[in-house]
Formats: C-alpha cells, structure tokens, sequence
C-alpha cells in the first residue's frame, strides 16, 4: 500500500486507510480515487498530491 | 473573448492555484505571472511545521520559477514588482521601467507580517517568516543555537513553538492575551493547547507584552511588560498579518481591510480582480488555503469567459500542533451565539451555536477532532 501526500497542506492520502468518511474505502488503490476526489484538509485537486516514499 | 493575456501578481498559493486551474480550462491563453522573489512554487503552511516533517527549504521548494513555467505553460518573470496599475490604458507599470499591457489584471499579493514597534537596539534583529526567503534565513539562523522566544501565540506563533520543540529547542512565547490562540478558540480551549504545549517544553508569557530586545554580547534580552526579561539566541515575530493593499490604493481601487471585491473576485473595475490574503471577499478576510482553492477554481472559470461567483462552504482550519491535534471553524462573531463547552482530559469540544441550537462554529482539540468532518456537515456555509 502506497501513500500519497498533498503538495498544499501536507495531508497523507494512505491507501491502506482510505478516506471512509468521503466515500473512499480503505484498500483504494491511488488510481481508483476518482478525479473529483479533493484533499479533505486543504481542498485541492489530486493532480496535487505526489507519491511518499514507502515507509 | 479577447487574447491579451491574463495578468498574475504574485507566485504565492493564491497566484499558482489560479494559474493551475485557468490552465486546465483554456490551454492557449497567455498567462503571464509576476513575483518579487525568485517565483518558484512551494506550499507556505509546509513552513510552520517543516523541522517535525524533516524538510529544509531546498525541499519545501517544490519547482522553481523555470520547471513551473514548463509545467504550467505559462511565462513567470521572477524579482519583479509592479510600481503602479494604468486601469484606463489597461498596463501596469514594473521597477525597471517596462510597461506591461493586460486583458484581465489578477493580484493576489499577500499579506505583509505585522511589524510591532519594539525598543532596544536589536529590535531590528527580530525575524519574522513571510515566505521561503524568510524561512530560509531563519533555518539559518537557527543553526548551533538553542534558545529562541516567539512573539505571538497565535495560529503561526503555536505552529512554529510546537515544530521548534520537537527539534529540542527552548521556547519562549508572548502574548498580550490570556490564553494562546486567542482569537479562534472559547477560554476552555485556550487553556487545553496551552497545557499540552507547555507539558512537550513550551514557556508561555501570557498577558503581557514584548517592550524591549537589546543584545547582550552574542544573546537577546528581552524585556517585558509585566517586569519579566528573557534570554533568547532568536526573536521570531509572529503577531499576524495585514493584507498588502497599497498598490489598489495607488490605482484607486477600493480598499478597506483587504482589496475589495464581489463574489465574482472583480474589483469595481472588472477586468481587475484579487483573491487569497490581500483580498477581501463580500467583507471577508480569510487568510487560510482552503478559501484559495475554492476561490482559484471560481476566478479561473471566470476568466474564461464563465462568469462564476465563489462560493464557500464550511472551511475548518486545522493548527499543525502535533502536540495538541486542533481544528477550528471560527463562528462569524456577527450572528449572536454562544460556546457550549464540554471538556475532558483527552480534548474539547467547543459548538458555537444559536438560540435554536444551529451549530454556527466549532473548536475541537485532542481526540474531540476526530468529529471534525461530521460536524463540518452540520455547519452554514462561509459564503452562500
């Protein structure tokens, strides 16, 4: 499981967790977020979120 | 629609979120970004906690001024400031004597740190960070020192008092108010971030305020109000911001705490428009991201022919005080409402609400933060 972090506000986006409360199961793998989908700390698009090294 | 290209003042959030997002709506318009740094991109709020995340300002910066310019197709001209605003010829005039010739004008110019007035004959050593320039300098600074006092217990002042202790400095902070975070959070929560603050090695000087900073051989001494002297290798000023207006002023354009506009981000002139902490939305100051991104994506719109009025939902602000999680949706002071307040040892939870019980805003600290999103439903929108 890969974790992706906003470039705005510094959200981690893990894809082992999700975004449950926004509609996005644990398990979502980064490409099935939908390209709606908007950081739900900072409102920015995906296209600004980049890949975190594995930790 | 006409082809003279748009206009961008300033290469801060505000700046490149709109540029981003009017790229995505039309791929040819000509899109010219001006900055009075070297105009590369980087996130401000990375600033604040960036010792925590592990990052330097090398790595804060996320493209500089060339790799952005690629990305975005767009042509960014950093080091340089626009001296005045031509409404009627449509031009703007830059430091080194050029005239620039717009269709659509955008400022989103920032804010300017607050500078208080303080005696000593090192009140010109105290730093403030405003940028990655600021930010650099400060990290700097830091280096091979250990102690360092904060003016300002507010939203930057705790965020940086946090991200230094957990990097093994010695904190110092003052207030002229009782309780940190004053102006976003009830009593009860002030208390509550104060407490886990100070149990991770912050010092807060509360109700009192900073009068003098002299330097004795290699330190800073600090003088307060209250009596009080501190010693101190840094003197960080964090006291808030005041929206840069002067160059609207010079041009005629109306000012009163922010460069106003409507919902539509026009000024009265309409191919002139503003957004993020400069600008001042149907009244509203909101210095924060979230107001940026909705505001980016509502101007881009209109800038490509739609006319779109922004619209704010609830836009929770969280503090980045590891120490003490915090969120806070501050209430508008101006419908009447009170805190209802429940504490516990692991948090609070503090509902601004109405007589008939609407929740207007909140405050929550600790593990009550973990009800931030399902009690963001419930609240009004910022900006119908």
């Amino acid at each position: 499981m890969k974790k992706f972090q906003c470039m705005i506000c510094g959200f981690v986006y893990d894809e082992s967790i999700g975004d449950p409360e926004h509609g996005i199961e644990a398990g979502t793998c980064w490409a099935d977020v939908p390209e709606d989908w908007t950081c739900p700390e900072c409102g920015v698009a995906k296209i600004d979120f980049e890949m975190l090294e594995f930790e | 629609m006409n082809h003279e290209p748009v206009v961008i003042i300033g290469s801060g959030l505000a700046g490149y979120a709109v540029a981003r997002e009017l790229r995505k709506l039309e791929s040819e318009l000509p899109i010219i970004m001006l900055s009075a740094d070297h105009g590369g991109f980087y996130s401000k709020p990375m600033l604040s906690n960036a010792l925590s995340t592990g990052k330097t300002p090398d790595t804060i910066l996320n493209g500089d001024a060339v790799k952005m310019a690629g990305q975005l197709k767009i042509s960014i001209r950093p080091h340089c400031r626009v001296t005045a605003i031509d409404q009627s010829n449509n031009t703007i005039m830059l430091d080194d004597g050029e005239k620039l010739s717009y269709g659509q004008l955008v400022m989103a110019l920032g804010a300017d740190q607050i500078c208080l007035p303080l005696e000593g004959n090192a009140a010109s050593k105290v730093l403030s960070v405003n940028d990655l320039d600021d930010y650099r300098c400060f990290r700097d600074a830091l280096v091979g020192k250990k102690q360092i006092s904060i003016i300002g217990a507010g939203l930057i002042g705790c965020e940086f008092a946090n991200d230094l202790v957990s990097a093994d400095y010695q904190v110092h902070v003052i207030d002229i108010g009782a309780q940190p975070l004053g102006r976003l959070l009830p009593p009860a929560g002030g208390t509550f971030i104060q407490n886990k603050l100070e149990a991770v090695g912050v010092n807060f000087h509360l109700n009192t305020s900073t009068q003098c900073v002299e330097q004795v051989g290699e330190r800073l001494h600090l003088t307060l109000a209250n009596g009080e002297t501190i010693e101190s290798d840094i003197v960080l000023s964090a006291v808030g911001l005041r929206p840069r207006t002067k160059l609207a002023e010079m041009a005629d354009i109306k000012v009163n705490r922010g460069i106003v506009v409507n919902q539509l981000l026009q000024t009265q002139s309409n191919n002139i428009y503003a957004l993020g902490d400069c600008a001042e939305v149907e009244g509203k100051v909101l210095p924060f991201v979230m107001p940026i991104t909705h505001a980016a994506r509502a101007m881009a719109a209109t800038l490509a022919g739609n006319p779109t009025p922004v619209h704010y939902p609830a836009m929770p602000v969280l503090v980045k005080t590891p120490a003490c999680p915090t969120v806070v949706s501050p209430p508008d002071f101006s419908i009447s409402g009170e805190w209802h307040v429940n504490v516990d040892q692991d948090g609070v939870k503090a509902l601004f609400q109405d007589e008939s019980s609407n929740l207007l805003g909140y405050a929550l600290l600790g593990t009550a933060t973990k009800e931030k999103n399902m009690l963001a439903a419930q609240l009004p929108p910022v900006l119908m």
